[in-house]
């Protein structure tokens, strides 16, 4: 569980692999409208995507990529985006989570809002848990050599 | 003894194969869940979602409207569980007992 590898054929694929990763991440948070997919399942791959470089090329390498402290605060920020999209619309006029009242300050129709305001809701949840993740990893790692 | 691990298995994964030929077809208008009032009389909730998730959120996507707009509440329980988790291992594994 150490995590740092001397291999450099290692280090060099999985550097060459995570952008990808992340890349397919991203479509499947994006395009949870039209296909399989959504926040759960693109945060886990963002997150794979991260601790794959943090097992390959050790901590210290990878907090360049993402720091230590950041994936908890990553993952207060995923939960804020959920909740402030509700309170949002309560502030707005209607019910908490009530997506269809952001065509007041969005000039789209009714539908179309509850459209973003489900990807915005997505969006907060793959952040929330690609953070939590990282940080699980780190968390446990705490006190080991490579941490 | 691992004999008859293997054997449970084989027992068990014939029972699931059997059980899953009762399973109705994909848009099988005629199975339960399907149609428009369940077996006790009240309105299908499924029926309703395949009928105005559309035109209520402009997503193709069925799922993705029940899970973020109709069920939104539950999405927001889940998230609120993951970084609860999280936070709960922050505290219990940053701080180390000194030796």
């Amino acid at each position: 569980m150490t995590g740092k590898s001397d291999n450099p054929i290692l280090s060099m694929i999985s550097r060459m692999i995570s952008p990808f990763i992340m890349i397919y991440a991203l479509y499947v948070i994006f395009h949870g409208h039209y296909s399989p997919g959504g926040g759960f399942q693109g945060g886990t791959m963002l997150g794979a995507a991260v601790i794959l470089s943090r097992l390959a090329s050790g901590s210290e390498l990878s907090r360049l990529l993402l720091g230590k402290g950041i994936g908890t605060l990553m993952g207060a920020i995923g939960v804020f985006i959920y909740f402030g999209t509700g309170f949002l619309a309560m502030l707005l006029g209607g019910r908490f989570l009530e997506y269809k009242y952001l065509a007041r300050i969005m000039p789209v129709s009714d539908a179309m809002a509850r459209n973003w305001g489900i990807q915005f809701v997505e969006v907060g949840v793959g952040l929330a848990v690609m953070g939590i993740m990282v940080a699980l990893y780190d968390d446990i790692l705490t006190g080991e050599p490579d941490a | 003894m691992k004999i008859i691990n293997y054997f449970i298995l084989i027992a068990f994964c014939g029972l699931l194969i059997y059980v899953s030929l009762d399973l109705p077809n994909r848009a099988d208008l005629d199975a339960v869940i399907n149609r428009e009032t369940s077996p006790a009389g009240t309105p299908n909730a499924a029926v309703f979602y395949t009928r105005h998730s559309y035109e209520d959120a402009h997503t193709p996507n069925i799922v993705t409207v029940i899970l973020a707009d109709y069920r939104g509440y539950d999405t927001m329980g889940e998230t609120t569980v993951i970084f609860t988790a999280g936070l709960i291992c922050m505290m219990l594994l940053r701080k180390r007992r000194k030796p």
